[in-house]
């Protein structure tokens, strides 16, 4: 009776979060819940607290951005900020960046809904971090410049191997754009009263400012900002709830228990992860996956050196962390304060605007309309900060691996390099803006989980067997990124997200709802089979340039630096 | 950047010692993370309950959240861990392999 419950309060509740793209990942009940992405967002009225916060935000970073553009010339400014980026500042900006409003509002919302399961994707999450520092940063460090396919290619054929990096970049950067537009659209018309299409554009026409007129440099500010207003808010936030109960743990869970319907049950695991192969298969797409996200690799190369890239990660993996434990507070407080207060409920008894919104309620249970006002500008903010980085990543696929490497063959001046970049930051504006519009009433649940499954299974390998296997050549790399793409698209649509669900089939082809654990595996055999097996003189030759990839790889030596200013 | 500094660090043991040790405390750090996570992923798969037991009679807080919470402060910790030795020690070495080979 709880579950069958529970499962229609998961039906009528999701809007904001499933399309923020959290839900692709969280439990049958979510994903299943295909149906209620079509479901209306009913619209709030005007949140003036919140449009003024949310108006100093956007003055702010368009201060921010002409800043910027004024100190961003050369190509390396555009893409890398010059380089000049310290390793606590990365850190924030990777937070800023890894922190999207789905981790904020889906993840609190999760653990008002049921508890510890939300602890499980927050671990999931973090657990990629420690991995990208020990063997991915510093060596993308010391080989890349401006995006990571300069590191898969780097002793390999340019052609294939950029336009397979292109096409795995921008597959995993539009789709998550479009999650995150449907996303945003939805939850600023819950939270501000405005029209759907007109946030989607806003949205879009903001991120597209920051991106051609900043490039990178006011792109890390922003995300820079919303990461420190988002953690401010956040602590702020679990410390009012901690307060509430006489800052003792036991007292908060003790009265979450009381007050929750599943009672005891909200402090154990509790079924959103079930079978082995599904566990182990969203394990390893949230580990690889965030491990080859294009936005998140970019970031790299705006430090000065390896030294600087791997404080970065130790700053973003103790914010992040931090962050998801404030969630896990921030959802527990909402139980206890928000779940027990009529005036967050409709008349059904279910939270107004669904579960998502626990940690909005709370928001204005811990501190009144004007920290209301503060939060919903900051969900805002995390959104232009995710998308902004979403997009310099998609159009530097464009410009410096599409167009420089595999159009041009190297042989463009950089000043037009940057205005192909800036072209193709305005095209994927307008496209992610119609993408964002048409999808509103679409079931897009699936689009960061197929995100991350092709960021592992075709980004990811391609990147460690070029730094890790001698052997590697660009027929294996070539062939073996392919069939991890194609079979990671295959395996999602025939899985039971869009065959049964969308497509209103049966029964799956695929019984998986991640794909990760075979695609990956079949990306990693199939390139180590086609490199073995390929004897041609560029295969060779390909094994002997290694030896200087090494080398620098490790040591620095003829790295990038950072640019003189 | 010359071809001669290249075969200098490869001929230089210093830098082979130097890449096979930071290789494997690496390895060794990952297979550590991973092995947490799946860890947790496995009991929670099979045997959910072990994560439900009171870590004090009559307590509602279970064993499960600090081990949760436990599991997020090793992954910062090991990123620490990491750091602190690679940018110490590690580039140190690093810097005299360099400064041999120029």
């Amino acid at each position: 009776m709880i579950a069958m419950a529970r499962s229609s309060t998961l039906k009528t509740v999701l809007p904001g979060a499933l399309a923020l793209g959290l839900t692709a990942f969280v439990s049958p009940g979510l994903a299943q819940a295909a149906d209620a992405i079509a479901g209306e967002a009913q619209s709030a009225p005007l949140n003036w607290s919140a449009i003024v916060m949310f108006l100093a935000f956007v003055g702010g970073t368009m201060g921010i951005t002409y800043w910027a553009s004024q100190r961003t010339r050369s190509a390396k400014d555009f893409y890398t900020a010059g380089g000049g980026i310290t390793g606590f500042q990365n850190g924030l900006a990777i937070a800023g960046d890894y922190m999207s409003a789905a981790s904020f509002l889906g993840i609190s919302g999760l653990v008002y809904l049921s508890g510890f399961d939300g602890l499980i994707y927050s671990i999931g999450f973090l657990v990629g971090w420690p991995i990208i520092l020990f063997l991915v940063a510093e060596q993308l460090r010391n080989l890349g410049k401006y995006t990571f396919a300069d590191v898969a290619s780097y002793r390999l054929r340019q052609t294939p191997i950029r336009s397979l990096a292109a096409t795995g970049s921008l597959a995993t950067v539009t789709l998550y754009l479009i999650a995150q537009m449907v996303g945003s659209g939805k939850l600023i018309q819950l939270l501000f009263g405005l029209d759907y299409t007109a946030a989607v554009i806003l949205v879009g026409v903001l991120m597209v400012m920051y991106v051609t007129f900043g490039g990178m440099l006011a792109t890390t500010w922003v995300q820079i900002i919303k990461a420190v207003l988002l953690l401010s808010g956040a602590t702020f936030m679990a410390v009012m709830v901690l307060a509430a109960t006489g800052f003792s743990f036991e007292t908060l869970f003790e009265t979450a228990v009381d007050v929750h319907a599943n009672s005891e049950a909200i402090m154990a695991p509790g079924g959103l992860v079930s079978d082995p192969i599904s566990a182990i298969s969203l394990g390893i797409a949230l580990m690889f996956g965030t491990a080859g996200l294009p936005h998140i690799l970019m970031r790299f190369f705006t430090v000065a050196d390896a030294r600087e890239a791997r404080k970065s990660v130790f700053y973003a993996t103790g914010f992040i962390g931090y962050f998801y434990i404030l969630t896990f507070i921030i959802g527990f407080g909402a139980i206890v304060l928000v779940s027990t207060n009529p005036e967050f409920r409709d008349a059904a008894g279910a939270l107004i605007g669904g579960s998502n919104m626990a940690a909005v309620h709370l928001a204005q249970a811990v501190g009144g309309d004007i920290f209301l006002g503060f939060i919903s500008a900051v969900a805002f903010a995390t959104i232009l900060a995710v998308v902004a980085g979403l997009t310099l990543a998609g159009a530097s696929a464009v410009s410096h691996d599409l167009y420089a490497s595999v159009i041009k063959r190297g042989q463009v001046d950089e000043a037009q390099e940057v205005r192909v970049s800036k072209i193709a930051t305005v095209t994927l504006g307008v496209v992610a803006i119609g993408l964002g519009i048409l999808f509103e009433q679409q079931n897009i649940a699936f689009m960061v989980g197929l995100a991350f499954a092709i960021a592992a299974s075709a980004n990811f390998p391609v990147l460690f067997l070029s730094m890790f296997w001698k052997k590697l050549t660009t027929r294996g790399a070539f062939i073996g990124g392919g069939m991890g793409l194609a079979s990671a698209v295959l395996l999602v649509i025939l899985g039971p997200i869009v065959w049964v669900d969308i497509l209103g089939f049966e029964t799956a082809v695929f019984p998986y709802k991640y794909p990760a654990l075979f695609s990956v595996t079949l990306a990693f055999a199939a390139t180590w089979f086609f490199s073995v097996t390929d004897k041609s003189a560029t295969a060779q030759a390909e094994e002997k340039a290694y030896r200087a990839q090494f080398i620098r790889s490790q040591t620095g030596l003829g790295a990038e630096g950072a640019a003189e200013h | 950047m010359s071809a001669e500094a290249y075969d200098r660090i490869d001929d230089n043991p210093k830098f082979h010692a130097l890449v096979t040790s930071r290789r494997r405390f690496a390895w060794i750090l990952s297979i550590a993370m991973l092995g947490i996570y799946y860890a947790f992923i496995m009991v929670i798969a099979f045997v959910p309950e072990v994560l439900a037991v009171p870590i004090a009679a009559g307590s509602v807080v279970t064993i499960g959240l600090p081990i949760g919470v436990a599991i997020i402060v090793t992954a910062i910790a090991l990123t620490g861990v990491y750091v602190y030795r690679a940018n110490g020690e590690f580039d140190r070495k690093t810097a005299e392999i360099l400064k041999e080979a120029a």
